[in-house]
């Protein structure tokens, strides 16, 4: 399934850079995903790699370079123009709203809504659809009508990735969406993750920091260091301690020039 | 890494259906509490209440049909404007021009009457030139970044121009039909059901429209709402167009109540009264948090303490003295309490 012929590309991007005013965020990203396909992105803090997901998600516009979804050229105009082409994301900052109840957050912007032009918010449809998602996932809060501020890190991120999942999204993104769990809460999303790779259709990115957590379900792997990818292997290819000398070298090189300069 | 996690296990059990069974464990009492002052309207309401006792107990007065039609004068107009001014903290902003809008919308009605529109087209044209400057409230704010505070401080001295110049500094008369005027203000019932009736519908679209939704989510996490595709740009500028336009109609309102067009009505005075009303009945500065009917409560409080103050021979001097304390009182209180409120169901 991992078979990267190019009939399957899902989202390729080309010479991606990114500059906050004086500071570059990413200097040329040269990236590829296929339907199916779970990739890892790795990386130091500071690497890039939210940059890089908020310009799939349309949100952050690059600099400059190029993105290719389903083989054409798209230019994202808007986080909307991301999600109608089927992008689907759960920021490292989770993107919840603390006054909102757990189901009004998990419909944010895609509300149902009844009378037509009124936008009047159907809560009863979402409240019960919610009940279902959140159930068939095995995230459990106390109730979906608590604010999400009531609730702990892990069920806040559950319920993150229960949105973005429940969009039936072509190209998942989740920056290091088990950051704030406990092993049982992410070996949940991490089945949730599965499951939708079983389906064979999605294509999902996972940011992480715990890499070997995520490795089992990732089908390749890419490491972002100075805003270049400068790793992009297999799984199969690969191994977590090969990985984990990555980082390490990485890490001894950092401090090196830190001490240097 | 933190397991903060609820452990119940069983995977069939329904989210959402829980926590109603181990909530049962508190006294019924404090069940019953607890959901009433979850209503951040409810202890307002009660702040009203014992006003109007303790006022009715110094000064029987107090309940008479005039006085109570005294109080509907002063309350309904800052309730109308402090409606807008809910939207547009919710949205996380602020707008300091809405009272001199509200001396402008009148004029610009009395100008496009005296030029041959009837008097309903009037209205409208007066409330589109409140909602142009509400635009530029928007536009400025969200566009070019500046704080709202800056943007409708700026608009505030340049209404209050505009208005004394087209104005000349001197007061008109609006003329429509006798019917007309006492449905526009002059009948203090019709007053009343103004800001009754805007006070319901805007709770209505604050709570259960996406509109409302999606100003909470501005004004709750702006990067967030943003992340999630809601425009946040215009959202914010809705609400400051909303804000002026219901400043625009509460000067209009008053205008055919009074029977006169005062260049120098409302201003800041009106403008801190809405903004006070609308803090006291529970809407918060920091945005992402307001209620409607709260404003509208927050502004009969308002007007019960000046009226009631004004019956008891109370210096006017002296009831700002008192309005100062009751705003910082009450907002203490209100803060306490909800903190008391969320410590309790966490
Ligand atoms: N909105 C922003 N404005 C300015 N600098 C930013 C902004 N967002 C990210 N950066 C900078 O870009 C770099 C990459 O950040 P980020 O993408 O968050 O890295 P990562 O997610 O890999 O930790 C950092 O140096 C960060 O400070
Ligand atoms: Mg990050």
């Amino acid at each position: 399934m991992a078979d990267a012929s190019t009939g399957r590309e899902l989202l390729r991007a080309e010479h991606i850079a990114k500059n906050y005013g004086q500071v570059t965020a990413l200097t040329d990203i040269n990236l590829r995903i296929d339907r199916g396909e779970v990739l890892g992105l790795l990386g130091d803090n500071g690497a890039g790699k939210s940059t890089l997901m908020k310009i799939f998600t349309g949100f952050v516009k690059p600099s400059s370079g190029q993105l290719h979804f389903d083989g054409k050229p798209v230019e994202l105009s808007s986080v909307s123009h991301a999600r109608s082409l089927g992008i689907e994301a759960v920021y490292q900052d989770l993107a919840l709203i603390n006054e909102l109840n757990v189901y009004r957050n998990m419909f944010l912007q895609r509300e149902p809504v009844k009378g037509r032009f009124l936008g009047i918010l159907d809560d009863k449809k979402m409240r019960a659809a919610a009940i279902e998602q959140l159930d068939r996932m095995g995230v459990r809060i106390p109730s979906v009508d608590v604010p999400v501020a009531k609730l702990s890190g892990g069920q806040r991120q559950g319920i993150a990735v229960a949105r973005s999942v429940y969009q039936k999204a072509r190209l998942l993104l989740l920056d290091e969406p088990t950051a704030a769990m406990g092993a049982k809460e992410s070996a949940l999303i991490l089945d949730v993750i599965q499951r939708l790779k079983d389906e064979g259709e999605m294509g999902i990115i996972i940011i992480a920091h715990n890499y070997a957590q995520i490795f089992d379900v990732c089908d390749r792997v890419n490491l972002v260091e100075g805003g270049r990818i400068v790793f992009d292997k297999k799984t199969s290819e690969t191994s977590v301690e090969e990985l984990t000398d990555m980082v390490v070298r990485e890490y001894r090189e950092a401090r090196r020039s830190v001490q240097a300069g | 890494m933190s397991q903060s996690l609820d452990t119940r296990s069983s995977p069939g059990a329904t989210p959402g259906e829980g926590p109603d069974a181990t909530r049962q464990a508190s006294p019924a009492w404090r069940r019953l509490a607890r959901l009433a002052l979850r209503q951040r309207e409810v202890s307002i309401f009660l702040a009203g209440v014992l006003l109007v006792l303790y006022f009715q107990f110094s000064n029987s007065a107090f309940l008479s049909t005039d006085n109570l039609a005294n109080l509907v004068q002063f309350s309904a107009t800052t309730a109308i404007i402090a409606a807008g001014e809910v939207f547009v903290l919710v949205s996380g902003e602020l707008d300091l021009s809405v009272g001199m809008v509200y001396a402008l919308t009148p004029f610009v009605m009395f100008f496009a009457a005296g030029a041959g529109l009837p008097v309903g087209l009037a209205v409208i044209v007066g409330l589109l030139a409140a909602g142009a400057v509400g635009l530029v409230n928007g536009v400025v704010t969200t566009v070019l970044g500046l704080p709202a505070f800056v943007t409708t401080l700026g608009t505030l001295f340049l209404v209050n121009g505009l208005t004394l110049t087209i104005s000349g500094g001197f007061p008109v008369q609006p003329t429509a039909s006798g019917t007309f005027t006492s449905l526009f203000g002059a009948s203090p019932l019709a007053e009343l059901g103004w800001a009754v009736l805007l006070a319901l519908v805007l709770q209505f679209v604050l709570n259960k429209t996406r509109w409302g939704l999606h100003t909470i989510g501005t004004g709750g996490n702006p990067v967030g709402a943003a992340e999630v595709g809601i425009k946040v740009r215009l959202i914010k500028t809705g609400n400051f167009v909303l804000c002026a336009a219901l400043g625009g109609f509460a000067g209009v309102l008053d205008a055919f109540r009074i029977g006169s067009i005062d260049p120098l009505a409302g201003g800041n005075d009106i403008m801190f009264a809405a903004m006070a009303a609308a803090v006291i009945g529970g809407t918060l500065l920091t945005g992402g948090s307001g209620t409607v009917i709260g404003a509208l409560l927050g502004a009969a409080v308002l007007g019960i303490l000046k009226d009631g103050f004004t019956l008891l021979g109370v210096s006017a001097y002296t009831f700002d003295m008192i309005l100062g304390a009751a705003i910082l009182v009450t907002m203490a209180i209100n803060v306490r309490l909800s903190i008391w409120r969320d410590q309790g169901e966490g």
